[in-house]
C-alpha cells in the first residue's frame, strides 16, 4: 500500500491537507484537524508567530522556540514561514492553495480578500476549497471591525458577567478560554462544511464569531432569560437561583484543600445525598434534619435560606473532618457525586488519567527533553488520534514545501529569504 | 455548480440515547445542520433537565424546560422503554437504520442492555458509537458519576479561577459541559468521513474530564516542565495592562478594558480626556503599570463609573482600545446589535412553550447555513411518526407495542 493510502488509513482524516494562519485566537483548530490527521501547515510571517511570545515557557527561558502556548496548541502540525502581504508571498500561498482543502485564517474581516487571497478569489483557483475565518464577531454586523481580546470576547459573549464572586469584579477563567472556545467551535464548522463538499464537490466559507461561541457556551443561563425573563447572577461558589436565592454551596472546603458538592434535582443527585447522609450518620454527623428531609421532593429553588443553610451546615461540617483523598475515595464507593477542586500537579498525578493511557510523551531534540503532554481528546477503536509530531520550529518545513514540493529554485529560495518573503 | 440547495448534513441518521447536556450538544449541531436526530427517552424516568429550572412562566412540567427546549432543536422524540425486550427490539431496529448512536449513560449500562459496540456491530456493521461519560469507559473511576458542575473541579478550571487573596470561586455553572460537544462533534462527522473511504464504522470513547484538559493544555506542561502550579490572579494579565473589568454607571454595569500597546495606551489615556495622572511616569511604561496596577485601576474606575458601559466601549473602540461591555442575558437577547445582525437567536415555536428562543451554532457556513426548523419535542412527541414512518411499522403493530407499555 502506498504512503498516502495509509495515511489515510492512519486517521479519521487523513489525505487531507490545511493551510493555517491563525494566531491565538484560533490555534485551537487547527491543531484539533491535526490530532485527526489533516496535515497542517502552519504558516508563520518570516520572524515567527507573534503567538511564539506566549508563556508559560519550557524552563522559564522567554524564547519563540520555548513557548509551552504555542507547544499545545501547534503539535501535529508543519510548519513554514511566509509574507502573505507580499505580492511573492501572495503568489506562493495561491498556488499552494490549490492543492489545500482547508484554509484556517482569523486576521481582520476583509482582510484577506484585500490581498487578493480571501475566499471568493482562492474558490476561483480551487472550488473544494474550505476557508475558516475566526474573528471577534464574525465577518459581518455594526461590531465586526471592533478590536478584541480574549477577556473582550468572554465579557462581550456573557460569560464574565457570570463569572466570579457576587461582591467582587466579574472575571475570566484563569486560563483564557473564548480563543480556545472560538477555535474547537471552528473545527465543528469546518468537518460539517468537508462533508458537504465530499457529496456536492463545492466548498464554503465558514465564519465563526469569537462572541458568539462564548455566548453559544453561556446556553446555561440564557434559557433564564427567554423563558422568565430572569437574569441570572454570578455567585461564585455557590449556586443561587430565582425565586428565592438560596445559595446551594459548589465549592466546599475541607481539611487540606477544596471539593465539589452540590444539592440538586434529578435521580442521580437524590442517590448521592442520601448516601452522604447514610454516610453521616455512620460516623454521628448526620443531624435530624438531614436524616428526616424528603430529599426527593425538595425544590431548590423554592428551598428558604434557613432551611438550605440547615442542611449544607452540617455537610460542610463533616467535610472539614476529611482531607481531599479521604473524601473523594469514600465517595467513589458510596456513589456520591463529588470530586476534587485539582490544580496542574494533581491532573497529572490522577490514576485515572494514566490507567487510561492519556498522558503522550513528545519528544523535543533541540531541547533534549521528551515532554508529556495531554493525550488524545476521544479515543476511537479505529484510527486512533495521537500527537505524530511536536509543534514546528519556525521555517521548519520550508525545504520539505518550497524546495520539495514547489520546486522552486535554491536561488529562488534565497531570494524570497532575502527579501524577508519567507 | 450550484448550490444543491440541500442542508450539509442532510440524510445523516443518529439515534441519540444521551441526556442533559453533553449528549444533546453534541447531537444538536448534527441536527441543526439537517440531520435526523431522534431523542429516545424514557417516560417513567425523565431525564434531568426535563424537570429542572427554568420552567416556561415558571410552572413546571416535563414539556416546559428551558434547558430542554433550548438543547434539543430540530431533533423527534421518541418514548421508549429500555427495560422491556421488545423496547431492546425497537430501540435495535433504530440501530440499523442509524448511522450514528450516542449514548451517555454511566458505563456499563449499554451492556447491560444489550446494547453495547459489540451488540450493535451485529446490527449493522459499520455503525459509529459515541460514548460519552464523565471520566471515560475504562479505568478505576469510570463508574464515576459527575456532572459538569463536578468536572471543572477535577479537570482543574475551578483552581484557577478566583481572586489571590480568596478562595478559589471556579467558573459559572458547568462549563466543561460546553467543551465536550465541541470535541464530540468534530470527531463524530470525521469518523462519518472515515466510513466513507474504508466502509468502517468505530466505537467512540469520549471522557468529558480529558476533553476539558486540553483547554489547560499550557498550563498542564507548566508543570511538566517547570514544576510550577497556577496562582489565581483575577483579571490581570502578564502582558497587558489595563486589563480587566472597570465598574461603570448603574448597577453591576462593566465594561472590559485592555491595553497592550504603548499606541493603545495614548488612545486610552485621551479617551479619559489626558487626565494629570496619566501623564505620571508610573504609569508610562507597560512595566511601570504592572508595578502600579492596583492604583492604576482605582483611577481609571474613578472615569469609568462616571459613564455608561456601552458609552465607554464605543469611546475606547472608536480610540482604537479593544474595551467590551461586560454583557448579561438580557443584554444579549435585546440590546446586542451584533446578535441581532447576525441572528444569534431564532424563534421557534414549541408544541406546549409557545414562542421560544433558540441559540444558533457560532459559526455560519456561507452556501448551507443551519436551519432551525422544529423546536424541541415533547417527551415521545414523535413516537407514532418514528415507528410508522421511520422504521415502517404498521399501524396494527405500532398500537400493539403501544397497548403493551414498550413507548413508555
Amino acid at each position: 500500500m502506498t504512503t498516502e493510502n495509509q495515511q489515510k488509513l492512519d486517521s479519521l482524516l487523513g489525505g487531507y491537507r490545511a493551510l493555517d494562519l491563525t494566531d491565538e485566537k484560533g490555534m485551537i483548530c487547527g491543531r484539533i484537524l491535526g490530532d485527526l490527521g489533516v496535515d497542517v501547515i502552519k504558516i508563520e510571517r518570516p520572524s515567527g508567530d507573534p503567538a511564539r511570545k506566549i508563556g508559560p515557557f519550557f524552563h522559564n527561558i522567554p524564547d519563540p522556540e520555548k513557548s509551552l502556548f504555542w507547544f499545545a496548541y501547534n503539535a501535529n502540525k508543519r510548519g513554514i514561514t511566509l509574507n502573505i502581504d507580499s505580492k511573492d508571498g501572495q503568489e506562493i500561498f495561491k498556488r499552494l492553495a490549490e492543492n489545500t482543502d482547508f484554509v484556517i485564517e482569523s486576521f481582520a474581516p476583509r482582510h484577506m480578500d484585500n490581498l487578493g487571497v480571501g475566499y471568493q478569489a482562492l474558490s476561483e483557483i480551487n472550488k473544494k476549497l474550505i476557508m475558516t475565518s475566526i474573528t471577534p464577531f464574525g465577518q459581518t454586523g455594526p461590531y465586526k471591525d471592533f478590536k478584541g481580546a480574549d477577556i473582550l470576547g468572554w465579557a462581550m459573549g456573557g460569560a464574565m458577567h457570570l463569572t466570579g464572586d457576587s461582591d467582587m469584579p466579574p472575571l475570566e477563567i484563569g486560563f483564557p478560554q473564548a480563543h480556545l472556545n472560538a477555535g474547537a467551535q471552528a473545527a465543528v464548522g469546518t468537518v460539517i462544511a468537508l462533508h458537504y463538499r465530499e457529496i456536492s464537490g463545492e466548498g464554503q466559507h465558514v465564519d465563526v464569531s469569537i462572541q458568539e461561541s462564548v455566548a453559544w457556551v453561556l446556553s446555561d443561563a440564557l434559557p433564564f432569560w427567554d423563558v422568565n425573563r430572569s437574569n441570572v447572577k454570578r455567585f461564585g461558589s455557590v449556586r443561587s437561583r430565582p425565586p428565592l436565592y438560596a445559595p446551594r454551596r459548589q465549592i466546599w472546603a475541607c481539611k487540606d484543600g477544596f471539593v465539589i458538592f452540590i444539592l440538586m434535582t434529578g435521580g442521580l443527585a437524590l442517590e448521592s445525598i442520601k448516601a452522604l447522609v447514610a454516610w453521616m450518620d455512620e460516623e454521628g454527623m448526620a443531624t435530624d434534619i438531614l436524616k428526616e428531609t424528603d430529599f426527593a421532593a425538595i425544590s431548590w429553588t423554592t428551598t428558604p435560606p434557613q432551611q438550605l443553610e440547615s442542611l449544607q451546615e452540617p455537610i460542610g461540617k463533616f467535610f472539614m473532618m476529611y482531607s481531599v483523598q479521604e473524601l473523594c475515595q469514600e465517595t467513589l464507593k458510596r456513589r456520591i457525586m463529588l470530586l476534587p477542586v485539582c490544580t496542574s500537579k494533581d491532573v497529572r498525578e490522577s490514576c485515572q488519567l494514566s490507567a487510561r493511557n492519556f498522558w503522550e510523551g513528545v519528544e523535543h531534540p533541540e531541547l533534549g527533553a521528551s515532554i508529556t503532554y495531554p493525550g488524545a481528546f476521544a479515543k476511537l477503536s479505529e484510527a486512533p488520534i495521537r500527537i505524530r509530531r511536536r509543534a514546528p520550529l519556525i521555517g521548519e518545513h520550508n525545504k520539505d514545501i518550497y524546495e520539495d514540493e514547489l520546486g522552486l529554485s535554491n536561488e529562488e529560495i534565497l531570494t524570497l529569504f532575502q527579501a524577508n518573503v519567507i | 455548480m450550484k448550490n444543491i440547495g440541500r442542508q450539509a448534513l442532510q440524510g445523516v441518521k443518529v439515534v441519540d440515547f444521551s441526556w442533559v447536556g453533553v449528549g444533546p450538544l453534541t447531537t444538536k449541531y448534527l441536527a441543526d445542520h439537517g440531520a435526523s436526530v431522534i431523542r429516545v427517552e424514557s417516560v417513567q424516568y425523565p431525564e434531568t433537565f426535563r424537570v429542572t429550572v427554568p420552567f416556561k412562566d415558571n410552572v413546571p412540567g416535563i414539556n416546559r424546560s428551558g434547558y430542554f427546549a433550548w438543547y434539543n432543536s430540530n431533533k423527534y422524540g421518541l418514548a421508549l422503554d429500555l427495560n422491556k425486550p421488545k423496547g431492546i427490539e425497537v430501540a435495535k431496529r433504530l440501530i440499523a437504520w442509524a448511522d450514528i448512536v450516542v449514548q451517555s449513560f454511566r458505563p456499563g449500562v449499554m451492556k447491560r442492555l444489550g446494547l453495547d459496540y459489540e451488540d450493535l456491530k451485529t446490527v449493522k456493521a459499520d455503525i459509529i458509537m459515541l460514548s460519552l461519560s464523565a471520566q471515560g469507559q475504562t479505568g478505576p473511576h469510570s463508574q464515576s458519576a459527575a456532572y459538569g458542575i463536578q468536572l471543572v473541579g477535577l479537570s482543574g478550571v475551578t483552581d484557577i479561577t478566583g481572586w489571590p487573596d480568596r478562595d478559589p470561586c471556579g467558573p459559572y455553572g458547568a462549563y466543561t459541559d460546553w467543551i465536550a460537544p465541541q470535541f464530540g462533534a468534530t470527531v463524530l462527522i470525521s469518523a462519518l468521513n472515515y466510513r466513507r473511504k474504508t466502509g468502517k464504522g468505530m466505537y467512540i470513547d469520549l471522557s468529558q474530564c480529558e476533553t476539558a484538559i486540553q483547554f489547560l493544555a499550557p498550563l498542564i506542561l507548566n508543570y511538566v516542565v517547570n514544576g510550577q502550579i497556577y496562582s489565581r490572579r483575577g483579571n490581570r494579565s502578564p502582558y497587558a495592562c489595563p486589563h480587566g473589568a472597570y465598574r461603570c454607571k448603574g448597577e453591576d454595569r462593566w465594561c472590559a478594558i485592555i491595553v497592550s500597546t504603548d499606541n493603545e495606551w495614548q488612545a486610552f489615556c485621551g479617551v479619559l480626556g489626558d487626565p494629570d495622572w496619566s501623564k505620571d511616569p508610573k504609569f508610562s511604561t507597560l512595566l511601570n503599570r504592572k508595578k502600579n496596577e492596583a492604583e492604576l485601576d482605582k483611577l481609571i474606575e474613578s472615569w469609568t463609573i462616571e459613564h455608561r458601559t456601552e458609552k465607554v466601549m464605543f469611546k475606547m473602540q472608536a480610540a482604537g482600545v479593544p474595551a467590551g461591555v461586560v454583557q448579561n442575558s438580557e443584554d444579549l437577547f435585546e440590546h446586542d446589535p451584533q446578535l441581532k445582525s447576525r441572528q444569534f437567536f431564532g424563534r421557534l415555536h414549541h408544541t406546549e412553550m409557545g414562542d421560544c428562543a433558540y441559540a444558533g451554532p457560532s459559526f455560519r457556513l456561507s452556501k448551507t447555513p443551519c436551519k432551525l426548523e422544529r423546536a424541541a419535542p415533547c417527551l415521545g412527541e414523535h413516537t407514532k411518526y418514528v415507528c410508522t414512518e421511520i422504521l415502517g411499522m404498521s399501524d396494527k403493530e405500532f398500537v400493539g407495542l403501544l397497548n403493551e407499555g414498550i413507548f413508555k
